[in-house]
């Protein structure tokens, strides 16, 4: 039997659940594994508690703001060390050590500089920045050299260049880069907020669960993290598609 | 304008000599074939004028300030119009009148719009020819400009392209487009 593409991962979310329920049925410990029966019915409860929009919102706002953050600079840093190669050598242990340094260092660092309510901006951004800068310049370092020679014959000025030449290139790079890092910056977000601790927080929420051994709103905290991550990451891939779209009309 | 003169160039790859104490003149006015078997080293004298690439030794003069070029390669921006195309290598604006008499001239005229990447081989050849043709350049550099395109429309080029009125130098290997160009020839033979 032949199945189209969206039958298949309706089925693969399906079966998911199911072994998540069966597991959560042979275990029978709440404390341990909330089922998704249980998850379910408190996600109908849990919009209704004072704090909850204003907790998403929060969280929302600052990871959000992190990752444009992050990918603005890194495509601004990509950019200038594809032209002038002494910006990359200097940028390039710089990249290497956010990537390779364990995030909870950085939180913790973070935490004795800043607010712990600035705190998911900042490491989200960090989180985001290497991911971009080294997928865009690895794009503009496939540009074909043909091309701006072509640039340098006709004296096509810079601006041109990077709307005609430098940003088609980059696509593919630009939009795997965008898909990876909105993941990271959800995941290491929110993992801010859990050490940090800031009020009114998605990550606050999940703190208390943990301490209370709310097991039920903990999977319902994890589960809106996950639906509102994928809600985002879907809406920047259509913007960025559209202005792709647009750019070609050009 | 000015002949180029061209002295005593050498050009060599690897320790392969490619140009050798080349010498000629090539006209300031009117249009100049170069001509000569594959791999003699024609694409690298042009680019040499382009600027693209650097001679070992030698000396050149007259070279115009400003030049559009055909490559051997179309070197088109895929994913954009033959309008964008154009106009992105030209400084001033271009109506799309303008744009779209030349593509009338070059027998290409429904394409104004179309993306460059859904053009056949021969109208990408053309694309180019026209940038170069509106581009700001005081001459025409052109390697094998008329490569994959028909007989009768490869004729149709070559009458717009000599009616241009820019100086061109023209890199080919048919003496016909040679005779159809009215050109001076220089045989190239390093």
């Amino acid at each position: 039997m032949k199945l189209d593409p969206k039958t298949k991962k309706f089925a693969a979310a399906a079966f998911l659940l199911l072994l998540w329920q069966a597991a959560a049925m042979l275990l029978n410990q709440k404390l341990l594994l909330a089922s998704p029966a249980d998850v379910i019915q408190r996600l109908f409860s849990i919009w209704r508690e004072p704090a909850f929009f204003a907790s998403v919102l929060f969280s929302f706002v600052r990871i959000c703001a992190g990752f444009l953050l992050g990918f603005t600079v890194g495509v601004i840093l990509a950019v200038i060390s594809g032209k002038y190669s002494a910006v990359k050598i200097l940028l390039q242990p710089v990249m290497a050590t956010i990537k390779s340094v364990p995030v909870a260092s950085f939180i913790i660092l973070a935490l004795i500089w800043l607010n712990s309510s600035q705190l998911s901006v900042f490491i989200s951004f960090l989180m985001v920045l290497p991911v971009i800068y080294n997928n865009v310049l690895s794009g503009i370092q496939s540009i074909d050299p043909k091309m701006l020679q072509m640039a340098d014959v006709f004296r096509i000025p810079w601006g041109k260049r990077f709307l005609f030449i430098w940003l088609p290139t980059i696509k593919p790079q630009l939009t795997a880069a965008c898909s990876t890092a909105l993941g990271l910056a959800w995941k290491s977000g929110i993992a801010a907020e859990v050490i940090g601790i800031p009020s009114r927080s998605i990550g606050e929420m999940l703190y208390s669960a943990k301490v209370y051994l709310n097991t039920v709103d903990l999977f319902t905290w994890t589960v809106i993290i996950v639906v509102i991550s994928v809600l985002f990451e879907k809406f920047f891939m259509m913007l960025l598609r559209l202005f792709y779209r647009k750019l070609e009309t050009l | 304008m000015k002949d180029i003169i061209i002295s005593k160039l050498n050009k060599a790859y690897e320790g392969t000599a490619v140009l050798k104490d080349f010498s000629t003149r090539i006209s300031g006015n009117g249009i100049t074939c170069i001509m000569g078997p594959s791999g003699c080293g024609k694409t690298t004298l042009m680019n040499i004028l382009l600027g693209l690439e650097k001679a070992d030794s030698g000396e050149i003069s007259g070279l115009p300030d400003r030049v559009s070029a055909v490559f051997q390669e179309d070197r088109l921006c895929e994913d954009f119009s033959a309008s964008a195309n154009i106009r992105m290598a030209c400084s001033r604006s271009l109506p799309d009148e303008e744009i779209q008499k030349w593509l009338d001239h070059l027998e290409i005229p429904e394409i104004l719009h179309k993306k460059t990447s859904e053009l056949s081989g021969g109208m990408k050849r053309r694309v180019a020819i026209a940038r170069a043709m509106l581009a700001e350049g005081d001459m025409i550099f052109m390697d094998e400009p008329f490569k994959g395109l028909d007989d009768e429309t490869r004729k149709a080029v070559i009458r717009e392209v000599k009616a241009c009125g820019k100086p061109l130098l023209i890199i080919t290997h048919d003496p016909e487009d040679a005779e159809l160009l009215g050109a001076n020839i220089i045989y190239f033979n390093t």
